[in-house]
């Protein structure tokens, strides 16, 4: 698989409608049952009507995987996405330190960390997102150009921006501030 | 037992005491949840003494239950229940948004809420862990700050819990505003900014029970069911439809601004004076410059019919709610002579601030402006408003003064039926002629003049157990997919019947069989379990009490309203025939088992296994 091949998944916030049908995709596929909290995908709504779909930005220079002291975490050949060996994990909360947008999340009943492997390259909440038409997950080829770290970025940072263009900025800064 | 976490929180807000309630495979087979669980719970406990409980005495219980389709089928709500202080009944009232999913996370299926705390409190669940909370720091507030505060706060303290975990996503909340705390019958129970539990008035319940807010939070998964394969595609091809529904997609119910208004003569227009408007107004083309472009649907939802609305320009900039829905539209709009969007959205916003029901709120403001136009309400009665149709300024401060019970506010609090007892009783004329309600509920959206509106025929309201409920409308034959007993299915199994249009019946009971694993076929639901529902929620309604109580038949009718001709449109001219009326209300009557007077006989109370409810109604000499 060339680079071009792998997916990303590029996330347009302002079209979420918040249904969350992604989080229950993800999670039937991962854990088989509907379960939110288990998604490796997880909608924040921090301020009602601004939903920020929240997962894995893979950056180039996955700083989540230098940071695991356990070598829990590796980067898939194939897809580029993050594999999480739970065997290994600790739970020593050092990756979501070290990532830009504190994505990974510990499993809710295991003692691991749980982050997108983007489904073996077919991911499923973007599919979900697709049948609905709602287009805020779009899966794009992964270009060398663009540096994903710096879309990675946490739910607060997000929701501040996207309440931003989505209400304006006086009305966001009062029902966020 | 699938489909249910099992277990029930018990909350008695007196002494603070907090423990898990069951109930046996039976009642839930029987009851399914929500709604018909509710009114099991409500009759057990306080059907004996019914007619004394005061709906906004700490003695009223309340109810938040999810069924066993909450999260699996696409679309999800919660019912809020208990002694309703509109009709004195009970009424199953859902509202939208993701609590019934997080408090299943969290183990539970729904909630029993007893007594009154000493102060304002907020309930905090977070799987296990279970506080009543300090809420004097949030009391008078309004939607947006209530929210603000409590999304932080929690956020904080889950965190705190979980230090490791990563981010914390916010907890689902239910809520009140002033109008639910100063104790007014026409406060809703609010999730989100604007999504609400109206019908009821159980926003003011929670207010009487000093509840500003319920907070749950679940990291587990949702229960499992029966037949996973089975549930998942069911729900598949539930989706499906709804992905085809591209007129409802994309308007949701406001698109029915001008259908109803326009072509079917069914929309209220100044406080149902007329129920036709001409052609250009509340088209949903109209809105769309002020929604945001952006769909908005909570847990599961494949039409996500709502919208976020925003006004970014203009005197009202800084309005943020759902995009009016029909109801809405109607109530906030038509009915008080408003017919612009943007005047529409604002006062939308308004409301939900306060916490009012759009539909309980929007119908008592009109209230008072007929009133006002009719010079039986001076301006001085109104202290010193003037409420003119489409005058938004007035209808605003109005609405303040409703939700603070402030002056005039005080009377119009009490809902439409009552402020019109009690404004006709202080200028000495009989005003109950302009109260449009059904046994203390003001009538939904849709008139009944016209024949023309597809859920609202002449009995729809007069027959229901929820009064003006637009959503769960009396019909016949019972056993129709339309008809009151197939909505008590909706609101027991819970689940949005937005996102149920089109789907038959039948593929509900597999649904029910696929998630339970018990089966249950179109009969047995019609024939007996929602009857049973049914006939207890007709027998609370008809015991009532304390401050009104129902008389059968005599109150079984249309409001005089209903009965004046419909004064302009295409149907003008056009109003009920008193006749055929009475003959399909007689109809209902025996085809629910009632006898001619609308009381339930002691044969079919007995036949539901219901002899209890005979005692008492005999009790009453409701029955001899
Ligand atoms: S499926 Fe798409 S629209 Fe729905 S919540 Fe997920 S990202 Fe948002
Ligand atoms: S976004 Fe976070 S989890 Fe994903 S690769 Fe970057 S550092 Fe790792
Ligand atoms: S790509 Fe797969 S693993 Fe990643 S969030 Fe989407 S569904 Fe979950």
């Amino acid at each position: 698989m060339s680079r071009n091949d792998q997916v990303w998944i590029k996330r347009n916030y302002e079209n979420c409608s918040g249904c969350r049908r992604c989080e229950i995709a993800c999670a039937l596929y991962h854990e088989g049952k509907i379960w939110p909290e288990a998604s490796r995908i997880r909608v924040f709504m921090l301020v009602p009507g601004v939903e920020i779909p929240h997962l894995c930005f893979q950056c180039d220079d996955y700083p989540c995987v230098e940071a695991c002291p356990t070598e829990a975490l590796s980067v898939n050949s194939q897809t580029r996405a993050v594999n999480v060996d739970a065997s290994k994990c600790t739970a020593c909360g050092l990756c979501i330190k070290a990532c830009p947008g504190n994505v990974p999340h510990l499993h809710p009943e295991g003692n691991y960390i749980v982050i997108c492997d983007l489904c073996d390259g077919k991911p499923k909440c973007v599919k979900a997102c697709q049948e609905g038409r709602w287009n805020t997950l779009m899966p794009v080829p992964r270009e060398k150009e663009v540096s994903y770290k710096t879309l990675a970025k946490t739910p607060k940072e997000l929701t501040h921006e996207v309440a931003k263009q989505i209400l304006g900025e006086e009305t966001a800064k009062e029902v966020i501030d | 037992m699938r489909g249910y976490a099992g277990k029930f929180l018990e909350i008695d807000l007196s002494n603070r005491n907090i423990k898990e309630t069951k109930f046996p495979d039976e009642v839930l087979r029987d009851y399914i949840g929500g709604r018909g669980l509710a009114t099991k719970v409500l009759w057990d406990r306080l059907g004996r003494e019914w007619e004394t409980v005061d709906p906004l005495g700490p003695e009223n219980i309340l109810l938040v239950l999810t069924g066993p389709f909450t999260g699996y089928f696409p679309g999800t709500k919660v019912c809020v229940s208990g002694k309703s202080p509109q009709s004195n009944g009970v009424i199953g009232s859902t509202v939208a948004g993701e609590f019934g999913i997080d408090l299943k996370c969290a183990g539970y299926d729904g909630l029993i809420i007893t007594g009154k705390a000493e102060k304002p409190c907020y309930v905090f669940i977070c799987d296990n862990q279970v506080e009543i909370k300090d809420a004097s720091p949030i009391w008078g507030k309004k939607a947006r700050e209530t929210l603000r505060f409590l999304v932080r706060k929690s956020i904080e303290e889950i965190k705190d819990a979980r230090p490791n975990y990563g981010e914390v996503k916010e907890p689902s909340i239910l809520y009140i505003g002033p109008a639910g705390e100063n104790k007014t019958r026409v406060a809703a129970v609010v999730a989100k900014y604007a999504h609400g539990a109206g019908y009821g008035g159980y926003g003011g319940v929670m207010g009487a029970k000093n509840l500003k807010a319920i907070v749950a939070k679940g990291f587990g998964p949702v229960p499992d069911v029966y037949d996973k394969e089975k549930t998942l595609s069911l729900a598949k091809g539930f989706s499906e439809l709804n992905f085809e529904m591209e007129r409802f997609r994309r308007w949701g119910t406001g698109g029915g601004g001008y259908f109803f208004g326009a072509e079917t003569s069914s929309e209220p227009i100044r406080n149902w004076q007329n129920e036709w408007h001409n052609k250009e107004s509340y088209k949903g083309e109209e809105f769309d410059k002020y929604w945001v472009k952006k769909n908005w649907g909570d847990f599961g939802c494949p039409t996500t019919c709502l919208k976020l609305a925003v006004l970014k320009t203009g005197r009202f900039k800084g309005a943020i709610c759902d995009n009016p829905d029909y109801e809405l539209e109607a109530y906030l709009g038509t009915n008080l002579g408003i017919f612009t969007p943007e005047e529409n959205i604002y006062l939308s916003y308004v409301s939900n601030e306060l916490g009012l029901c759009g539909i309980q709120g929007g119908a008592v403001l009109g209230l008072a402006a007929e009133l006002y136009e009719k010079e039986i309400l001076t301006k001085e009665d109104l202290d010193g408003i003037e409420p003119e149709w489409a005058n938004v300024e007035a209808f605003t401060t109005l609405a303040e003064k409703v939700a603070f019970r402030q002056g005039i506010g005080d009377i119009l609090a009490e809902g439409v039926y009552r402020a019109a007892l009690k404004l006709g009783e202080m200028k000495g004329v009989d005003l109950l002629k302009y109260a449009v309600h059904e046994k203390g509920v003001a009538i939904g959206a849709h008139g009944v003049r016209s024949g023309k509106d597809f859920i609202a025929k002449n009995i729809a309201y007069a027959c229901s157990v929820q009064g003006g409920d637009h959503t769960s409308t009396a019909s016949l034959p019972l056993d129709q997919g339309s008809g009151e007993l197939s909505t008590i299915m909706a609101d027991s199994a819970v689940f949005c019947v937005f996102a149920a249009f089109g789907i038959e019946d039948i593929k509900m009971f597999n649904f029910y069989e696929a998630v339970t694993g018990w089966k249950l076929t179109k009969k047995e639901w019609y024939n007996e379990k929602a009857l049973r529902i049914l006939h207890l929620q007709r027998a609370m309604l008809l015991l009532g009490g304390p401050d009104v109580k129902w008389k059968p038949k005599a109150d079984d009718d249309n409001p005089p309203r209903f009965w004046e001709p419909l004064p302009s449109g295409p149907y003008k001219g056009k109003t009920l025939d008193r006749k055929m009326f009475e003959e399909s209300r007689l109809e209902y009557f025996r085809a629910a088992g009632w006898n001619e007077n609308g009381v339930p006989k002691p044969e079919t109370l007995r036949r539901l296994g219901l002899e209890d409810v005979e005692a008492k109604l005999k009790e009453v000499s409701l029955i001899k």
